[in-house]
């Protein structure tokens, strides 16, 4: 069996993906927490992170090919997630003063919130298409990706050996996730986004102010979203339409977790990158249909159990 | 009284504090944001495209150069204009002017049947004799108006029940189109080209294309309700996300070609047209003339509007009304919700198989390519652009949308002359800006249905909901 001698293999490969997948879902998940709207525009803050980041390991390390090492490689890396972060929350605060707070105050409906959202995706990655070109964009090496361990089972598809960058990937997502764990559930921030995803107008009564909670929130899911595009540049192709197929991936993690529950798309996130994974690696020519088969889980799960994996608890801590 | 002084002190302390420097003065305020806009005009207007090995040209080419210093100046202009405006109190003269114009147009036009009746039969005056005028006599032109004014219109016109009537959001509706535009290709026998390539060995299906209509409604509707059964029954907003991935996964399935059915990337080629043969009458459309496809497009959204005006006022139309200005209230009225709001998508699926079905004989060939995802956002668009839930608005958004880059982008004598005005990879960034500009200041659209603009402002007002997006029915939890 093919599975049985890829295990270990597809189960970190799905891991690397899935903790991707979680870091775009909080950005997600929190603004519907907030807003109650689908922020279509989030793929964009993801592909703007990824922009960030290349920029800034392009003016860094340059195009000549020379692998940096030692603790130049660590700087660049950090600053290059630095820079992804700044970008991707950079541009969520922005879309919000510019294209939701306008409509907040007219207390506009729902669909109008919607297309305003799709707008400004389609705007937004045309507009980088414009601005940067619209082919693949080359990504310099910040580190040489060594093999740290290997795992268990012969290997054909995707990384056999597990390589610094993986583990990156993985340990930068759980200490984001765990440190945004902490500032939702610890802090007056985090009190302040759990009163307003429970009722926004009470916590307005209750002297919160909504307004500042609301940035806020856009500001936090940008941040992770940044990081995100840049770990997922690391090891994929960056262009200016990168955004939208994660995007929907990590929409599909949100509400498979259960929307607007934070700990619910960390999990939905995660599952979804086996789910995924172990597609490719069960179905035969599996690459082809990963896309479809994670709709289907979507579908399924909305069929089957509509809030979610662990509810649509938003409000609470978890 | 302490607290009315307290919170007035507090106010007036505000006030104080934000005016006390000179920078403080809201109209440096309005000068940032004019040249803001001006600096991002200057990129969006600018012809010439980024290249990925000089991150930094676009900003070159248009802000430190002499167009960004020309862009800039006009800024300050405009600035300076905007602020003698406002400080001799000429925009308060100007509303009081032209505030009863504008009541009166409000009270008379198009509220009368016989002004909707009559615009629409300019609009079909004007469209049966658009060909023979002026520049529409050019070949490129008639190809424009057969192969994208007719055809969009027709599937703005199905989004339109969809999105203007139920209130619903479907971001997959070209799928439908994509579904239609499959089945033309299998009825006329160019595909499936079965695991050998070979289309002619495999389902010897060579109908007249005029039967692809009805399979290809009775698929899409077929496909709609399949979609939308599951999903119409939560909440609005994650209809919008399942037809997304709907789209996407028509368009996988169509690349992957499962047992070549769909042949992949390479799709299907030598599409027959349509032909008449009816009571000894023979016609055939050829594709080197556009024009008789163009009559055929007319003839078909004639009834199509026929058809929706009578659905929009009958008791459907009004169950849809009742749902989208508030869905527990027309629950509770004893309104069907689901069982409507599934009719309106299948209703939208089977126009937009139909509209497939039409542009698959128009140009003969079809690959997954031909569907992106970004079409289904630009006939929401168009939609949106024209007024969503008015017909007449529809008509014309769509027309103008589509007309509008084709006419920019300009037949290939005109693109050899330097003509082009806006590159056309240029183009969805434009619709995307005329998306968001349309819902941050005219969310009714071009020419607004009477009833979505009074629902869209009441809902802002906080009474109703204007869509069907909260979605409570069945009991399912919010």
């Amino acid at each position: 069996m093919y599975i049985t001698h890829h295990f270990w293999e597809l189960l970190f490969q799905g891991i690397r993906l899935g903790s991707l997948y979680a870091l775009i879902a909080i950005g997600y998940t929190m603004v519907y927490g907030v807003l109650q709207l689908i922020n279509f525009a989030h793929s964009e803050v993801f592909m703007s992170g990824a922009l960030g980041g290349v920029f800034m390991l392009t003016a860094l390390v340059g195009n000549k090919g020379k692998v940096p090492t030692g603790f130049a490689a660590f700087e660049y890396t950090a600053l290059a997630l630095l820079a992804g972060a700044a970008v991707g929350a950079g541009i969520a605060f922005s879309l919000e003063r510019v294209a939701y707070r306008p409509l907040r105050q007219r207390h506009a409906p729902k669909l109008v919130y919607l297309i305003t959202a799709i707008g400004a995706s389609i705007f937004l990655y045309n507009l980088a298409g414009k601005l940067f070109g619209r082919n693949n964009l080359r990504v310099p090496e910040p580190f040489h990706s060594g093999k740290v361990f290997v795992l268990p089972g012969s290997g054909a598809v995707g990384p056999r050996t597990v390589k610094s960058l993986d583990l990156l990937i993985v340990i930068s997502a759980v200490v984001m996730m765990v440190g945004l764990d902490l500032i939702i559930s610890r802090t007056k921030l985090g009190a302040g986004i759990r009163a307003v995803a429970q009722d926004s107008e009470t916590a307005q009564l209750m002297g919160v102010d909504v307004n500042k909670v609301i940035s806020r929130t856009f500001l936090i899911g940008g941040l992770l979203g940044g990081v995100g595009g840049v770990l997922y540049g690391l090891f994929h192709t960056v262009n200016y339409t990168m955004g939208f197929v994660p995007g929907i991936k990590a929409f599909t993690a949100a509400v498979l977790g259960g929307i607007g529950n934070i700990r619910g798309a960390m999990l939905g996130g995660l599952l979804l990158g086996l789910v995924e994974s172990f597609t490719q690696g069960i179905i035969p020519n599996g690459l082809q249909w990963v896309d479809v088969v994670a709709f289907v889980v979507l579908v399924f799960v909305l069929l089957v159990r509509p809030t979610g994996l662990l509810g649509e608890r938003t409000g609470r801590a978890a | 009284m302490s607290t009315t002084s307290i919170s007035e002190l507090s106010a007036q302390v505000r006030r104080l504090r934000k005016h006390d420097a000179w920078y403080r003065n809201p109209v440096w305020g309005r000068l940032v944001v004019i040249l803001a806009l001006v600096m991002v005009l200057s990129i969006l207007t600018n012809t010439t495209q980024g290249s990925p090995s000089d991150y930094t040209l676009m900003f070159k080419d248009s802000w430190f150069c002499q167009r960004g210093a020309k862009f800039l100046l006009g800024g300050v202009v405009v600035w300076g204009l905007a602020e003698v405006w406002r400080w001799r109190g000429l925009s308060k003269i100007a509303s009081q002017a032209a505030s009863p114009v504008r009541g009166l147009r409000n009270s008379s036009a198009l509220t009368n049947p016989w002004t909707k009746r009559g615009s629409l039969v300019v609009l079909i005056v004007v469209a049966v004799l658009l060909p023979t005028m002026g520049m529409f006599t050019l070949p490129y032109f008639q190809s424009v108006l057969a192969g994208q004014v007719g055809v969009y219109v027709l599937a703005a016109l199905g989004l339109n029940v969809v999105v203007g009537w139920a209130g619903l959001l479907d971001l997959g509706y070209i799928a439908f189109f994509a579904i239609g535009a499959y089945t033309t290709a299998i009825l006329s026998g160019k595909l499936p080209v079965g695991d050998d390539g070979n289309p002619e060995l495999h389902p010897p299906i060579h109908l007249n294309l005029f039967f692809a209509f009805p399979v290809a409604v009775i698929l899409t509707m077929v496909a709609g309700l399949v979609l939308g059964a599951p999903t119409l029954r939560l909440r609005g907003d994650y209809l919008a996300i399942v037809t997304l991935g709907f789209h996407e996964i028509v368009l996988k399935v169509a690349a992957n070609d499962p047992h070549g059915l769909t042949n992949g990337s390479l799709g299907a080629t030598g599409i027959q047209t349509f032909r008449f043969n009816l009571f000894g009458i023979h016609y055939d459309w050829r594709t080197n003339d556009a024009k008789p496809y163009w009559y055929l497009a007319i003839g078909i959204i004639i009834l199509v509007v026929f058809a929706f005006r009578r659905l929009e006022h009958s008791k459907v139309g009004r169950s849809w009304t009742a749902i989208r200005e508030d869905e527990v209230a027309a629950a509770a009225s004893g309104v069907p919700t689901v069982k409507y709001k599934l009719m309106a998508f299948a209703i939208g699926a089977s126009t937009s198989g139909f509209a497939g079905v039409l542009a698959t004989a128009k140009i003969t060939a079809i690959t997954p390519d031909n569907f992106p995802l970004t079409l289904s956002i630009f006939v929401l668009a168009y939609v949106i652009f024209g007024g969503m839930g008015s017909l007449i608005g529809v008509i014309v958004g769509a027309a103008l949308m589509t007309f509008l880059p084709a006419f920019l982008q300009g037949p290939p004598s005109w693109f050899n002359s330097g003509h082009p005005v806006v590159d056309p990879k240029d183009i969805p960034m434009w619709i995307g800006a005329v998306l968001l500009a349309m819902m941050i200041f005219r969310p009714q659209g071009l020419i607004p249905s009477k009833r979505r603009a009074q629902e869209l402002s009441q809902a802002e007002a906080g009474v109703g909901e204007a869509d069907a997006m909260t979605g409570v029915a069945e009991g399912v939890a919010q």
